[in-house]
């Protein structure tokens, strides 16, 4: 299991060749109280870069871009019922989907923690 | 979300201390949330808020300029009692909304409060139309809304709990003068508070340092006054609406409708008469993904509208919306859809408010 950061504020979990995804603690905060989390489908395609989920907070709506390519395997349901769980457990039981690699080379590309907190550090 | 271009307000540093989040809003930097948007707004229901609202324009015209102010707006302002206020309408010449205000007849002056976002062009609409006007910047403005804000504000200014909805009057605290209405723009019982910049912050420690207040930033102010059915200008209200559309008719007093006189006279009459051609309605929106500002709204593959306010309802724990919609779907429990990101919601027109207003009324309602 490794962990991965992108400057997006998004985090790979990756185990074999899936990846957990979600969105970092610096980003539930930034974004406010999640009332409604939009998934994408499992076995859609996912580019990286390309839109892969919307974060509905009391605010506004907030589009999060997939991290890498890959295909869907799994959306995590228990956000339907209880979408604050992005705000109290961002970095856990609020993961947003996993993904079947489609390139590991573009894992390269992304921060360990320590980059990702170096770069929250300058915002 | 860079804050650098807008000017601080007279509080910014207890804002900053306190934990907001500053945001550029109508021109200033405010706080849209301390601890959350949805803790503020659940605490204000219950407790007592504390907002900043010194971003709105205080204006203070003469009292004899009342009758010159009644050939801009469609309340009666002659008629106007000391110590009251009034909710009103600056219309265009085609009774189109320029904003909406608050005016008070006082002692020696009339003083109304205008939006911040749209203060400049009041003012020199005013004084466009001949009006002395005197825009008092050296004034804070409070905002202390919910059940238990007259506990507090009459432990602090004994004497405020006796003011009903829509009435105010001058006060002294330590030695400062205040104005005090109650009123406010939550849905809950509550005073406004005109305090002199000096003695802002002390006053607003004053009320924070009561377990039952908490500092509430922009964020819940807009989801309360969303749940109060309460339109917002700027966003339900603009001059391609007039009184008529936006349902806001009661702000046309009894006599004018007779006197007229007011801008877009012929206009508005004639839209009471017939019955508008949009309405603003209140929609109840199906699941919990909400729909915002801008979201088309559909009859049967027919687009009848588009929403002007909308969002999650932390009282209610759904999402809720303000639309103008065509006058024909305008009725209670007619069913809509509303296109989000190209999946369409079921929703359904209610009646506003969508929660239930607290205010504290006088005998007989309010003037």
């Amino acid at each position: 299991m490794t962990l991965y950061y992108t400057q997006d504020h998004e985090w790979l979990d990756v185990a074999g060749d899936t990846a957990t995804v979600g969105i970092t603690d610096y980003a539930q905060e930034q974004l406010g109280d999640v009332v409604f989390v939009e998934l994408p489908a499992v076995g859609a395609g996912l580019k990286k870069g390309g839109d892969a989920a919307v974060v509905e907070s009391v605010k506004a709506a907030s589009d999060v871009y997939s991290p890498v390519s890959g295909t869907v395997s799994e959306a995590n349901a228990a956000l339907e019922a209880e979408p604050a769980l992005v705000n109290t457990a961002a970095e856990g039981e609020g993961w947003f989907f996993k993904l079947v690699l489609g390139d590991a080379g573009e894992l390269a590309g992304l921060m360990d923690r320590a980059a990702y907190d170096a770069f929250v550090a300058t915002l | 979300m860079s804050d650098a271009d807008s000017q601080p307000l007279i509080l910014d540093a207890l804002h900053r201390e306190l934990g907001g989040r500053m945001v550029a809003f109508a021109g200033y930097a405010m706080p849209i949330q301390y601890d959350g948007i949805i803790a503020e707004h659940l605490w204000t229901r219950e407790n007592a808020g504390l907002f900043d609202v010194s971003h709105m324009g205080q204006v203070l015209l003469p009292l004899a300029a009342d009758a010159a102010l009644e050939a801009l707006l469609p309340g009666d302002i002659i008629g106007l009692g000391e110590g009251v206020l009034r909710y009103s309408l600056l219309l265009n010449d085609d009774g189109g909304i320029l904003d909406d205000l608050m005016v008070t007849r006082r002692a020696d002056d009339l003083y109304l409060v205008v939006n911040g976002a749209v203060k400049a062009a009041d003012i020199a609409h005013l004084r466009a139309a001949g009006l002395q006007v005197d825009e008092r910047a050296d004034w804070a403005l409070l905002a202390l809304q919910g059940p238990k804000a007259v506990d507090v504000l009459e432990r602090l200014v004994p004497g405020v709990g006796a003011l009903r909805f829509m009435r105010a009057g001058a006060f002294d605290w330590q030695g400062h003068r205040l104005w005090v209405s109650r009123s406010g723009y939550t849905g809950e019982d509550g005073f406004e508070i005109s305090v002199p910049n000096g003695a802002a912050e002390a006053l607003a420690r004053a009320l924070l340092a009561h377990d039952e207040v908490k500092p509430i930033g922009l964020g819940a102010r807009d989801s309360l006054r969303l749940e109060a059915g309460l339109p917002l200008y700027g966003h339900d209200l603009d001059p391609t609406v007039t009184p008529v559309t936006a349902g806001l008719a009661f702000a046309i007093s009894k006599r004018r409708k007779t006197e007229l006189g007011f801008p877009g006279a012929a206009r508005i009459m004639a839209q009471l008469l017939d019955g508008p051609p949009v309405k603003r309605v209140g929609l109840k929106v199906e699941g919990k993904l909400p729909a915002r500002e801008g979201a088309e709204v559909f009859a049967g593959g027919v687009r009848v509208g588009t929403l002007t306010s909308g969002g999650f309802a932390p009282s209610l724990g759904y999402p809720i919306a303000m639309a103008f919609v065509d006058a024909a779907h305008a009725a209670d429990g007619t069913p809509l859809e509303i296109i989000v990101r190209g999946k369409s919601l079921m929703a359904t027109v209610v009646p506003m408010p969508f929660k239930t207003k607290n205010y504290v009324r006088a005998e007989g309602g309010p003037a």
